[in-house]
């Protein structure tokens, strides 16, 4: 159950932003999420909910956005998107792809602030 | 009358990690510039991380100089078998954490020289899912799965199993009467992990550690030339 430890990280780093801008009060924070980041979204939000009320966001709101996993293919030389992330094989070729792309995400991508 | 509020959107572009992320960077630096090769271990409960620690510390400890940090959320029992082993060893005990942090190894590291390391290990705590989301600075991670637990670990545990370097199957001295299917393990690494060099053993016969040990010593052989051409 780490996603609590993650909630507070992004609440801080929510604190640092507002900080920054003159104590601009902060209404959501965008977050992408990929499936090899090891988190579980519906987790990271209740742990979220959790967090905020312990924080001075406690109406701000999470908004996360699932990312496919992509890997590259080197034998079709092109960019695949897996349905699964329990078989990195290419959907076309069958060839093993290591070589992720995209799906490690756990990031910040925007807040959206009141000024 | 108050002022007109307006909200907009700001990019930021951060990641939730970073304080994890940059105090790992900084270990794996001091890390490379003391010279110390260092290891990470993670597996379920029950595994054999701890005796696999304690027979690899005991046969390296002849030729170089080792030590450990040990993870756990509660008792230093698993640090005491391990001095057994005649290494230097500390516990982290993580109280309700499930996981090692970057952090956590840095405040455990203080008073030791690591100029005087050729290896130090860092065995997590149990669990396969936490731990995979947090860099602690390692060359080389290992997650150990036994025959007993069942081929279609790496495929129920993908991401832990992705951010791995190399994957240990342990007790094989009980393949045969658990009907371990190698074959069906072996797809279930590389299906999460493809290219993964998987390795057996047994640590309570010796089984495959001689190999073990040699594929480390080379790995981290490797890892000097790599830091010399650098």
């Amino acid at each position: 159950m780490h996603e609590l430890s993650l909630a507070m990280s992004i609440l801080d780093i929510a604190g640092e932003e507002s900080d920054r801008r003159g104590g601009a009060e902060i209404k959501s924070i965008y977050l992408k999420l990929g499936p090899l980041s090891g988190v579980i979204k519906q987790a990271l939000i209740s742990a979220f909910d959790l967090a905020r009320e312990m924080s001075p966001f406690s109406k701000v709101e999470l908004v996360v956005e699932e990312v496919p996993l992509r890997v590259r293919c080197h034998v079709c030389d092109t960019e695949r998107e897996l349905p699964c992330f329990q078989d990195l094989c290419c959907p076309e070729c069958g060839t093993p792809c290591g070589d992720v792309v995209c799906g490690r995400e756990l990031e910040i991508v925007a807040m959206e602030i009141e000024s | 009358m108050s002022l007109p509020t307006t909200t907009r959107m700001v990019e930021v572009r951060t990641q939730v990690l970073k304080a994890n992320d940059n105090d790992a960077r900084l270990l794996r630096q001091r890390f490379h510039n003391n010279g110390v090769f260092v290891v990470s271990l993670v597996s379920s409960p029950g595994t054999g991380k701890t005796l696999f620690l304690e027979r690899t510390l005991t046969m390296l400890r002849e030729r170089y100089r080792c030590a450990a940090l040990v993870g756990d959320l509660a008792t230093e029992n698993d640090a005491r078998r391990l001095e057994r082993a005649g290494v230097p060893i500390r516990q982290i005990i993580t109280g309700s954490v499930c996981h090692l942090e970057a952090k956590m190894v840095s405040d455990a590291l203080v008073g030791w020289n690591l100029d005087e390391l050729d290896f130090l290990f860092i065995e997590n705590v149990g669990n396969l899912v936490c731990p995979a989301t947090y860099d602690l600075g390692e060359e080389m991670r290992l997650v150990l799965f036994s025959v007993t637990e069942g081929e279609d670990k790496p495929r129920k545990y993908p991401t832990i199993f992705n951010t791995a370097d190399v994957a240990i199957i342990t007790k094989i001295e009980l393949a045969t009467v658990t009907e371990f299917d190698r074959e069906a393990a072996y797809a279930s690494v590389q299906a999460v992990r493809p290219g993964m060099r998987i390795l057996e053993l047994s640590a309570k016969t010796g089984l495959g550690m001689n190999q073990w040990l040699e594929f480390l010593e080379l790995r981290s052989a490797e890892r000097s030339e790599r830091l010399v051409v650098v």
